[in-house]
């Protein structure tokens, strides 16, 4: 069998999931056996080099770049994974989209006590160098098609560790209840 | 007319960070920097929330070192509901502790196994394509399984005091909501070949042993790259001594003189300040004292190096008066040397987390303690990348309405651009096309400096550079990629 081809990102996520991952512990070393990693973090490959059989994300779409790379994973991958809340519901980095935008950039750059007083010119950063903030945080499925999602913030290691055995082996998925926790 | 040089890592695709440097026509560097692209609005919509759910809700910043976060926020909230910092039952501050120095131990362990390990074994000049974890694993699988365990074991302690290995729920305001069981104590101290706290002050050393050999035969590379004179600030213990988890502020400048005079931090406000630039939503911290062009200064392992007088525990001290030895006391100001004060530290923490576990006050239940709430309160604690600082108000329903936090690596905001002017300076002025060499050195530069510039950077190893030569309108004119 060939090996299975695997990408992973992070979106606005925090990077737990990808941590959470390496939870497998020993388990990366026959990972790393089976599959082999195309646009990933863990390698230096920027683009995507050939067509992936897994993607897995992280993170939820917060500004354009975040949806430029989702959909760049869409239409490499012939299977994609959102793993975690924020990739599911957009999670934490949502509990923004009630509030509008400029309240928040005044708060980190006008109002926050260690900035009063030290910003002078009042400067809110927006050089064309930085990506434009989309109005809302977007879960991934709001954005192209996901094929699965895993819960979890983040999904316990044996939960991400099951699900890909199971794409990898192709065999059906065995989740029990256990491994299944929302927190 | 002008150029631009761009350097994408492939994570600041993904939101995190890149590089610019703009040349003049002779193609000298005129200005570089690095662009921190990520922005997520914890300060403004944290605000509404009860005081309790901060140190659950704002370790989401960061999934690397969340236990920071979440401790942080404990010790604010702690000074909240009146019980202080130094007000905690022992068992409570005990656990904590236990949590947190496992913590150090895990990132630690995980930085010098993913992003160290490569160039100590294949060599800095190895082609690229070799120097990444995937490949170390395959060749030295020792050394793999060793990085793994030790990762492992820091992980597992963590889950015994927070609950949950990445976002637990352990710390709450006034104290901790479980004990350490014997069993758990039992798994840690005598467990099963490697897994017990033994072996893993043994692989401590060892991993010492490796750099020291690595520093040997590279002497003027680890020792002259990217070094630069800087302040340091970080926590220290009330008599001086390393203090992870609790302490006063102390900074000195380049030469080791005093210039934060070991304050208490509640009142950081009247001691640090941030500036803010339209090209990052990085903000730049700076000393009030010495102003924004003088006052900044570098955090993290290497800081806290410069800033303490003595650790406390003893493997750790001889490795410590070594380390102080190279430089004849004085302040150590070479980048590179990040690499020797964390391995230091791993080997304390491993030290720390044997002591704690052989005290009884770990199986206490009175868990927490109680006073007479304000609202206000301040927390900082030594990330291992550095000083992090929380601090938060409440209104008289318990809700949250001020947040103000100020991340380990938002210190290290202008040392790193500083680290990147270097290099650039060094490496790219005056040349006329791009070589490979150019993207190593900023690379070299920016990961030695912080690791944790983007999440990813830290966690997984390598980071991935894109450099593009544009001129003034925009066009490509050369790209590298690696
Ligand atoms: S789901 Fe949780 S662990 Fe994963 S990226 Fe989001 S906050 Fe981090």
């Amino acid at each position: 069998m060939d090996r299975t081809i695997i990408a992973t990102t992070s979106l606005a996520g925090c990077f737990g999931c990808h941590m959470s991952l390496l939870d497998i512990d020993e388990k990366i070393l026959d990972l790393i056996e089976l599959v082999e990693f195309n646009k990933s973090p863990i390698n230096d490959i920027k683009h995507f080099t050939k067509m992936c059989d897994i993607g897995l994300i992280e993170g939820g779409c917060c500004n354009e770049e975040n949806v430029h790379v989702l959909k760049d994973f869409r239409a490499h991958c012939k299977i994609l994974v959102s793993v975690g809340e924020c990739a599911i519901m957009g999670g934490l980095p949502a509990m923004r989209n009630g509030i509008p935008l400029i309240e928040c950039f005044e708060e980190a750059y006008l109002n926050g006590p260690s900035v009063k007083g030290n910003n002078e010119q009042g400067i809110i950063p927006n050089d064309p160098e930085l990506p434009a903030l989309l109005n809302k945080v977007y879960p991934c499925h709001e954005v192209v098609r996901i094929d699965y999602h895993l819960p979890g913030c983040p999904p316990r290691a044996e939960l991400i560790w099951e699900a890909l055995y199971a794409l990898i082996t192709r065999q059906p998925m065995n989740l029990p209840y256990e491994v299944l926790k929302f927190d | 007319m002008g150029q631009k040089l761009t350097i994408e890592p492939v994570t600041r695709v993904e939101g995190h960070g890149k590089v610019t440097i703009h040349l003049d026509d002779d193609n000298n560097v005129v200005e570089s920097r690095l662009h921190i692209v990520e922005f997520r609005g914890f300060e403004r919509f944290v605000q509404g929330r009860p005081y309790w759910e901060a140190p659950v809700l704002v370790q989401r910043l960061c999934g690397i070192c969340p236990v920071s976060h979440h401790l942080a926020a404990a010790k604010a909230i702690d000074v909240i509901v009146g019980v202080g910092p130094d007000g905690l039952t022992p068992t409570g501050e005990k656990m904590r502790r236990l949590m947190h120095y496992g913590q150090i131990f895990q990132s630690h362990a995980l930085h010098f196994f993913h992003l160290v390990s490569p160039d100590l074994l294949f060599g800095i000049n190895a082609n690229p394509e070799k120097r990444n974890v995937i490949e170390v694993a395959k060749e030295f699988k020792e050394l793999a399984v060793q990085g793994v365990m030790m990762r492992k074991f820091g992980q597992e302690i963590i889950k015994a005091t927070a609950g949950k290995k990445i976002h637990g729920t352990g710390a709450i305001a006034g104290g901790i909501n479980k004990n350490l069981s014997v069993e758990e104590r039992e798994f840690f101290i005598n467990g099963k070949d490697p897994m017990n706290i033994d072996k893993m002050i043994e692989w401590s050393k060892e991993a010492l042993q490796l750099f020291k050999k690595y520093h040997l035969e590279n002497k003027e590379f680890v020792d002259g790259f990217a070094a630069f004179p800087s302040n340091h600030m970080s926590l220290v213990r009330k008599d001086g001594a390393m203090d992870l988890y609790h302490g006063v502020l102390r900074a000195v400048d380049h030469e080791g003189k005093k210039i934060l005079h070991d304050i208490d931090y509640q009142n950081y406000l009247d001691y640090i300040g941030e500036g803010v630039k339209s090209w990052s939503y990085m903000k730049f911290p700076f000393l009030k004292n010495l102003g924004k062009t003088e006052g900044w200064y570098r955090v993290g392992p290497l800081a806290r190096m410069n800033t303490c007088d003595f650790i406390p525990s003893p493997l750790a001290q001889k490795e410590f008066e070594a380390f102080k030895a190279y430089t004849k006391g004085k302040p150590n100001n070479m980048s590179l040397h990040m690499h020797w004060a964390r391995l230091i530290e791993t080997l304390h923490a491993a030290e720390v987390i044997k002591d704690l576990l052989h005290d009884a006050d770990l199986q206490g239940t009175n868990l927490v303690a109680r006073g007479n709430k304000c609202d206000e309160g301040v927390g900082l604690i030594e990330a291992p990348r550095g000083t992090l600082f929380h601090h938060y108000k409440i209104n008289s329903d318990d809700l949250i309405t001020m947040c103000n936090l100020i991340v380990s690596t938002t210190h290290n905001n202008e040392p790193m651009n500083i680290a990147v002017r270097k290099v650039a300076d060094a490496m790219i002025s005056g040349q006329r096309s791009i070589k490979e060499g150019m993207l190593n050195a900023v690379e070299v530069a920016i990961r030695a400096y912080d690791p944790c510039l983007s999440c990813a950077t830290h966690a997984m190893g390598k980071m991935p550079l894109e450099l593009s030569l544009l001129d003034a309108t925009g066009e490509v004119l050369d790209r590298k990629l690696k």
